[in-house]
């Protein structure tokens, strides 16, 4: 009687519900399965495969812009023969020089480290680690990587505008942004610059809705929110702070197109360009540097949680241990998250604002420091006494907090409106913002990607590659960005063209060269990630189901790959993700979180 | 009988797979569906994108030293010539977009109802409603346009007193501060930009209730959604209508 009325109600809303059930499969083409694939799984590889291009172009960027900085003096008619519009008689043109600066910033941070790391991995783990299907709307998830797509394709155009790229950084602050006579970077790149940006809003906004709904909604039996693993829960609140600040940023894009477009003058105001006098009135280049860093600021913290909550994943599964503080991990998160939006101001203490204003940003900047030190003392004490595997993603993961650490220590500096009268726009805060968002971002993501390879392709990485990948990566990362505090402390500032003029900087010419080298080192040493990952994803070993004896749900689910994820029912959930080496005197330190509680469990109830 | 209603009341509570994945699941937050979520984040970030025009506006018109009065301003009524009705137009505006929400109210109390005709029926009210405040808004614009106002020019300038008059009547010194009309076009175009894909999406609702697409669910949820989404440009007509026309 009961069974038959459970089957009953189950078929019923099964029909109603937009559930892909597993087991169906439908003929698919090349087209519809690789392509315009609405399976979460395929979208997460697009996304990941289309950041892998991006960084190789952004990564590129930097060398060019390094070469010019390491040898001002040298000549380079090899870069020429193949750049041509960029260089002039071997010199790096200055407008190619400030072009490529800006996409260098624009790319890796909105292209790669945004969209490519949340889209990537929110995609592959969100729906295998709650027990979906897939994402809630699957069609909108598919938009969101097309609209990424079509934003790569207006921002790539633009380098091949006569006028060059947009130059104004990637901040683009106004006027030098608004006024097409400024500098030509700042003509028909800009507007591309703008329409890509818009595209690429519209592409977060969808992805984020769908991952916030598929968390909240589409959990399976058991999959309570404490007992979600903490990737889900750091890219969960990914994507509120991707809902709640990009939109501020269309604001303050659309203000700006009009300034450009219809002559208003939101930002501008007394300007005379070559001694005649613009009709602008009334703007406020501050106005823009508020909206701007109201988004501009919680993008780091959209760059940094996903990386942070599958470090926090990988330490626990690589050290055998439980991690050190589930829950102070969630809510750190949390207070990151709303901290993060009210710190924006102290990248403007110099700007002209109100300088009372600015020691109330310091104050909430500061207070950032507690929730970050609370998660990196947890992925010590996580490693603490564990009975560590030296894996590629354990590596990556024990990367990923010591470049934390060394850039947050930079960070509390920087917070403190007085330290950064002598600071801002030096090249110290270069060394703390790639260190702390940049270098530390792609060790999360080199982390997720050597964790998860085996369950995205069925098959191993290679180890050795992996580790002088590593090697070169570590070494040569604090090799360009430790030198750069010293430079900066003597106050250089970022993004000059060349120091040849001015004796006091020019002094760190040595250092200059030293930074390039090891940037171009580590350039070319991701190639042989790239090598290893293209290679592996054909001949590597192939994975067993559970390579790393994790406990989360994604590998229990057939390692080929199926649509809908898991053949007949889907699993049940009966205990958070953590239990490693429960039982000292078990062969098997791992209980998945598909095993019921036993009775003694039930009995004392931490955890579950 | 009672005891399959009992069984059914159990599993209720346990297994009664929940409408979103069609399985079985965890508790949905605010046990609402994935789809009225996602309609609740986007108008949160709608609201945001809104605050910072609404806080970019407080800003530039907070540096200036004079601003003109919107008594002043917004004081024509169609067919009426030369008139003095401050803020009469824009009150009978916001009264038919108020109207027109009461109207989508109705239609998505008729859908929990099941009743079809009721929920085109005040669905229609809802889509004239919200094509009579954009024809309103064309006819402010063009009004102002005809003025003199642009993004770019305010011809409400004030005279020797402060007091708000046109530069093309002669009464003002000098022309107003040009923020003005920026502001003015930029927001309350992108209100109506607003309004005008909610009458778009509620046409595409008329017509999909009118197929019986939502008899055939079994529930009007997305007749809920897009209601939700049609109060929200209501709302947010109530704070550009302060800022710019009672402020």
């Amino acid at each position: 009687m009961q069974t038959t009325t459970v089957h009953e109600t189950h078929a019923d809303v099964h029909v109603h519900g937009p559930g892909h059930g597993g087991g169906h499969h439908h003929t698919e083409t090349f087209i519809s399965k690789y392509i315009f694939s609405l399976d979460h799984k395929t979208i997460g590889k697009q996304f990941l495969i289309m950041g892998m291009a991006w960084a190789i172009i952004g990564g590129f960027m930097s060398v060019l812009f390094r070469v010019q900085l390491g040898w001002p003096d040298e000549t380079f008619p090899v870069l020429e023969r193949i750049f041509s519009t960029w260089f002039t008689d071997g010199k790096l043109n200055p407008e190619a020089y400030y072009s490529l600066i800006t996409m260098h910033g624009t790319i890796m941070v909105f292209f790669v480290l945004t969209a490519s790391l949340s889209g990537t991995f929110a995609n592959v783990l969100i729906p295998l680690q709650i027990g979906a299907r897939d994402m809630a709307s699957p069609l909108m998830n598919a938009l969101s990587f097309w609209f990424f797509f079509i934003a790569g394709v207006v921002m790539f155009a633009s380098l091949f505008l006569p006028t060059g790229a947009a130059s104004a950084g990637w901040t683009i602050y106004p006027p030098l942004s608004a006024l097409p006579q400024t500098s030509p970077g700042s003509g028909n790149g800009m507007t591309f610059w703008l329409i890509a940006m818009v595209l690429f809003v519209a592409s977060t906004l969808l992805g984020g809705l769908n991952y916030v709904s598929t968390v909240l909604n589409m959990r399976t039996k058991g999959m309570t929110m404490f007992r979600l693993p903490l990737t889900v829960w750091a890219l969960f609140f990914t994507a509120i702070i991707g809902i709640l600040s990009f939109p501020v940023l269309v604001s303050c894009v659309v203000l700006l197109i009009f300034d450009r477009g219809l002559g208003t003058s939101f930002y501008l105001s007394n300007i005379v360009i070559g001694g005649k006098a613009l009709p602008y009135a009334g703007g406020s280049p501050i106005l823009f540097q508020h909206l701007f860093w109201f988004l501009g600021h919680p993008e780091v913290y959209i760059i940094i949680l996903p990386a942070m909550g599958m470090v926090s994943e990988i330490l626990a599964v690589h050290s055998r241990k439980p991690i050190f503080g589930y829950k102070a991990m969630i809510f750190s998160i949390l207070g990151i998250t709303v901290l993060g939006f009210i710190v924006w101001a102290h990248h403007m203490y110099l700007s002209g604002m109100n300088p009372f204003l600015g020691s109330v940003f310091t104050l909430f900047t500061l207070l950032i420091a507690i929730p970050s030190a609370v998660k990196v003392f947890n992925w010590l004490t996580t490693l603490w006494r564990g009975n560590i595997r030296i894996t590629p993603p354990s590596m990556f993961a024990i990367g990923f907090v010591s470049m934390f650490i060394s850039g947050g220590l930079t960070g509390i500096w920087l917070g403190n409106s007085t330290i950064d009268i002598q600071l801002h726009d030096t090249y110290f805060v270069v060394a703390h913002f790639h260190i702390v968002m940049g270098i530390a971002a792609f060790f999360g993501m080199f982390a997720g990607i050597y964790h998860w390879f085996p369950r995205m392709f069925g098959r191993m990485m290679n180890e050795t590659m992996a580790y002088i990948h590593f090697a070169i990566t570590f070494i040569g990362a604090y090799l360009i960005f430790w030198p750069m505090h010293f430079i900066g402390l003597a106050g250089v500032p970022r993004r000059y063209y060349s120091f040849n003029e001015i004796e006091a900087f020019s002094q760190y010419g040595d250092l200059n060269k030293l930074i390039s080298v090891a940037t171009i080192i580590v350039f070319l040493g991701q190639f042989l990630f790239l090598v290893n990952f293209f290679w592996s994803m054909y001949r590597g070993r192939k994975s067993v189901q559970n390579p790393w004896q994790a406990n989360t749900l994604e590998w229990t689910s057939p390692i080929e790959g199926i649509h809908g994820n898991w053949d007949g029912e889907l699993p049940t959930v009966h205990r958070w993700p953590y239990d490693y080496s429960r039982d000292p005197n078990s062969d098997i330190d791992f209980i998945p979180q598909t095993v019921p509680l036993t009775e003694e469990e039930k009995k004392d109830k931490i955890h579950h | 009988m009672a005891e399959i209603l009992e069984i059914q009341e159990e599993h209720h509570t346990n297994l009664l797979p929940t409408p979103d994945n069609g399985e079985g699941g965890e508790k949905t937050a605010m046990n609402i569906s994935y789809g009225k979520t996602m309609m609740w984040y986007f108008l949160l970030s709608d609201a945001f994108t809104f605050s910072a025009f609404l806080i970019a506006y407080a800003s530039i018109r907070l540096a200036q030293a004079w601003w003109p009065n919107p008594n002043l301003v917004f004081k024509s009524f169609p067919g009426l010539g030369h008139t003095n009705a401050p803020l009469a137009f824009v009150s009978v505006m916001t009264f038919i977009l108020i109207l027109s929400s009461v109207a989508v109210v109705r239609a998505v109390q008729e859908g929990h109802r099941m009743n079809q005709k009721g929920v085109m029926l005040w669905m229609i009210g809802g889509i004239v409603g919200g094509a009579m405040f954009l024809g309103c808004q064309a006819w402010e614009w063009n009004h102002l346009i005809a003025e003199g106002l642009r993004p770019f020019y305010n011809p409400f300038g004030p005279d020797a007193n402060g007091v708000t008059h046109l530069v093309e009547e002669h009464m003002a010194v000098s022309p107003g501060p040009i923020a003005f009309g920026a502001l003015f076009f930029g927001i309350t175009g992108f209100h109506g930009f607003h309004v005008f894909t909610g009458v778009c999406i509620n046409i595409w609702a008329f017509f999909a209730t009118a197929n019986g697409t939502f008899q055939r669910r079994g529930h009007y949820e997305m007749i809920e959604k897009v209601g939700l989404y049609w109060h929200f440009v209501d709302l947010v007509w109530v704070f550009v209508f302060l800022a710019f026309y009672l402020m």
